[in-house]
């Protein structure tokens, strides 16, 4: 196979230029702050700071509160993902088999994918109103006492269900485009070694949607992580009190609410590495069992 | 040398023109809906009233988008003039010494009279530092207030509770017969805990409520207190009190709905009260006191926010400001401000201005705030001052809602509040070191 090159080493590095200049502004740079601010105890306004070594961490792990707000955040992780990406497959699975009205079909599931977190999280707070919200008296009629805000497990209930429903449609689009991508000679030979839909779903379907699986894993877990801040904000109202929330909203309410900024800069580093971590352990371990085709 | 040349023209050209045009300043501010058509109509008449300065007004969301965005502003030299700033900010902002110019100096300084004791009783320290010296200028001050239905108390034939004992055994029953839940209240480290010290005297962190240092303690763990949140749980087995949730408006609602008989709110809620066409007729009085803990309860302080005058502006830009605060608290804008809003006036002189104008005979729930901040006073009563103090009012409401789910006990949540308020005093304290 041939090779393109280049015949300098210096126009490579000149094109690579305007994306790592990009890279090291916006990235770098305030990574490089944040890990430089977590070691200080700084006032609001600049006027002094205090080294503290490794205070802010110790102080943050030794903390019942964090410790409590990161088992929140890992079973809520865990939940939006694993509903977002089966409820999705369930629908997608379901779509491709849908020759009338496929169109309609798959627009009306995608249109939620347009719906901004924030207000995703406006529609919630609607619809689990304390007196009047719909979903609060459909849980009524099970027994259900839904009490948004008040009660700890119903308001990590409503984020978990907002996220989910928010996720889904992105799921649902990348799972709709791999099942159509595979070819219709696999499927048919699927068909003649196995009757059952069920069995040929998890042996042959399941195994070559494994790419587009993995891929929409990462960015689930990114986004139940992080992209979930403009739900978990509206829910709580801005005003978290004893309701739950998530580490990065915990990184917005101690830094840009309460002014703590190594507090805050501690928090935001113990976040990059855990992605980190996240990223290379996904990519040594998992990526190296599944099958590209 | 072209170049050169143009530069000095325009320079020249700007300056001349600077020096014709009126002086340009800007205020940042937190007050949405109403109450911003309420800021700009005062920027309005002061920008009329005169031809030397020019105030702008800017929204810039909550109180605390606000003064996050004003310490961002400052850290990159491009601070407003003025900048409103909430009682739990406090702390931040007058720690920082340098970031605003002390109003009293600034008014001072711009031959502008200036006697602390113009102000009424329980607006004058809570924005000054140790020496009574006053660093940010009182703007939207309210106290909280006790709000009650009339019908409801007719229907119940009770009187509004003047101590929480005749609360407990007279109002609430009486109410819970005649089918209301009788108590919900806003704010809980607002009301239940910050105005509860300073309405039974009591002290609330050490080092004289936090003005003399940063090395301060806090002093909620004590019984007292606890006593009074075991009553709450208490009222809320029994169906005399409801607790709707952490955000302000989640408990107003259900008093607006006729549901809850009492709301504890802010006397700066009568303005919004009083614009909405409620199914009845409600008033309001004092806040209740415990008679088992003092027989003379003293005036409440305020929240609500003050105006800051930020540093690093020129003379002629700090004089405008001057020139604006002057208005601000001239009677007439403040009992306008009070008649709009129901933010008490802060001056003795508007509440002359308002009784004068008969202002209470119409409308005797406006009164309240200013009476209770009126009262007599004690060692306790002019407010507090602690660092990251919005922090430690987030861990209160996150200890009260745990108490009001019953995750935990009164013991255990004012245990939790203590050592984790202590742990953030010192952090603030190491930032001012």
């Amino acid at each position: 196979m041939k090779r393109a090159g280049f015949s300098t080493k210096w126009m490579p590095i000149l094109l690579l230029m305007p994306q790592l200049v990009i890279i090291a502004i916006f990235f770098y740079w305030p990574a490089w702050h944040a890990i430089q601010s977590s070691f200080y105890l700084q006032d609001p306004f600049g006027f002094g700071s205090t080294f503290v070594g490794l205070d802010n961490y110790t102080d943050l792990l030794g903390n019942s509160e964090y410790r409590r707000v990161a088992i929140f955040t890992l079973v809520f992780t865990v939940l939006v993902t694993f509903f977002s990406l089966a409820i999705a497959l369930l629908l997608a699975v379901k779509a491709d088999n849908v020759l009338r009205g496929a169109r309609t079909y798959r627009t009306l599931l995608m249109w939620v994918y347009a719906v901004a977190p924030p207000v995703a999280g406006f529609i919630g707070l609607i619809m689990f109103d304390q007196s009047w919200g719909p979903l609060t008296r459909l849980a009524g009629v099970f027994g259900w006492d839904f009490v948004l805000g008040v009660n700890f497990n119903d308001t990590a209930a409503a984020m978990v269900l907002v996220s989910v429903w928010k996720q889904i449609p992105v799921n649902f689009i990348f799972f709709l485009s791999g099942l159509q991508s595979i070819p219709r000679s696999v499927r048919e030979a699927a068909l003649i070694d196995n009757r059952s839909a069920t069995g040929r779903f998890w042996d042959v379907t399941f195994p070559l949607l494994a790419p587009t699986g993995f891929f929409l894993l990462i960015i689930n877990i990114t986004y139940a992580l992080f992209d979930t801040f403009g739900i978990v904000d509206t829910l709580v109202k801005g005003e978290p009190g004893n309701n739950p929330m998530t580490l990065v909203y915990k990184v917005y309410v101690d830094g840009f609410r309460g002014n703590d900024l190594g507090g805050s800069s501690a928090q935001s580093v113990i976040l990059m590495v855990l992605v980190l971590a996240l990223t290379i352990f996904q990519f040594r371990l998992i990526d190296r069992r599944i099958h590209y085709t | 040398m072209k170049r050169i040349a143009f530069t000095t023209a325009a320079t020249l050209a700007f300056a001349a023109n600077a020096a014709f045009a009126e002086t340009e300043i800007t205020w940042w501010h937190a007050m949405g809906g109403a109450l911003g058509d309420t800021v700009n109509q005062i920027a309005s008449d002061f920008n009329a009233s005169q031809d030397e300065y020019k105030i702008t007004p800017v929204f810039k969301g909550t109180y605390e988008e606000t003064l996050t965005a004003g310490i961002a502003a400052f850290r990159a030299g491009e601070q407003p003039n003025v900048m409103q700033v909430f009682d739990a900010g406090a702390a931040t902002v007058i720690g920082a010494k340098g970031a605003t110019i002390p109003v009293q100096d600034l008014l001072a300084d711009n031959g502008v009279d200036f006697d602390i004791n113009d102000y009424i009783a329980g607006v004058r320290y809570f924005y000054a530092d140790s020496d009574g010296k006053m660093i940010g200028m009182p703007f939207n001050s309210s106290t909280p207030i006790m709000y009650y239905n009339i019908q409801a108390l007719e229907k119940a034939g009770v009187t509004a509770p003047k101590t929480w004992e005749e609360f407990q055994t007279v109002t609430a029953p009486a109410l819970k017969e005649a089918g209301y839940t009788a108590l919900s209240q806003s704010h809980l480290p607002w009301i239940f805990t910050e105005n509860f010290h300073s309405r039974h005297n009591l002290p609330f962190a050490t080092n004289n409520n936090g003005y003399d240092g940063v090395d301060t303690q806090i002093l909620v763990n004590n019984d007292a207190i606890k006593a009074h949140f075991t009553a709450v749980t208490d009222w809320q087995e029994k169906g005399h009190f409801e607790w709707f949730g952490t955000g302000w408006g989640d408990n107003q609602t259900p008093f607006e709905e006729g549901k809850v008989a009492m709301w504890l709110g802010s006397s700066g809620s009568f303005g919004g009260l009083s614009k909405k066409d409620l199914p009845f007729d409600f008033s309001a009085t004092m806040l209740p006191y415990w008679e088992g803990v003092t027989k003379e309860p003293t005036q409440t302080f305020i929240g609500g926010a003050s105006l800051f005058a930020m540093a690093g502006h020129d003379a002629e830009e700090n004089k405008a400001t001057a020139a604006f605060f002057d208005f601000l608290t001239s009677s007439e804008v403040q009992y306008f401000w009070h008649k709009e809003t129901g933010y008490v006036p802060i001056t003795e002189a508007a509440y002359e201005m308002a009784k004068a104008d008969g202002h209470y005979d119409r409308a005797p729930a406006a009164e309240v705030g200013i009476q209770q901040l009126s009262l007599p006073g004690g060692d306790n009563t002019k407010g507090y001052r602690m660092g990251f103090y919005v922090q430690i009012r987030d861990v209160m409401n996150r200890e009260y809602g745990r108490i009001l789910t019953g995750e935990t006990s009164v013991e255990d949540a004012f245990n939790a509040i203590e050592a984790e308020a202590n742990n953030l005093l010192a952090r603030f304290a190491k930032t001012q070191g």
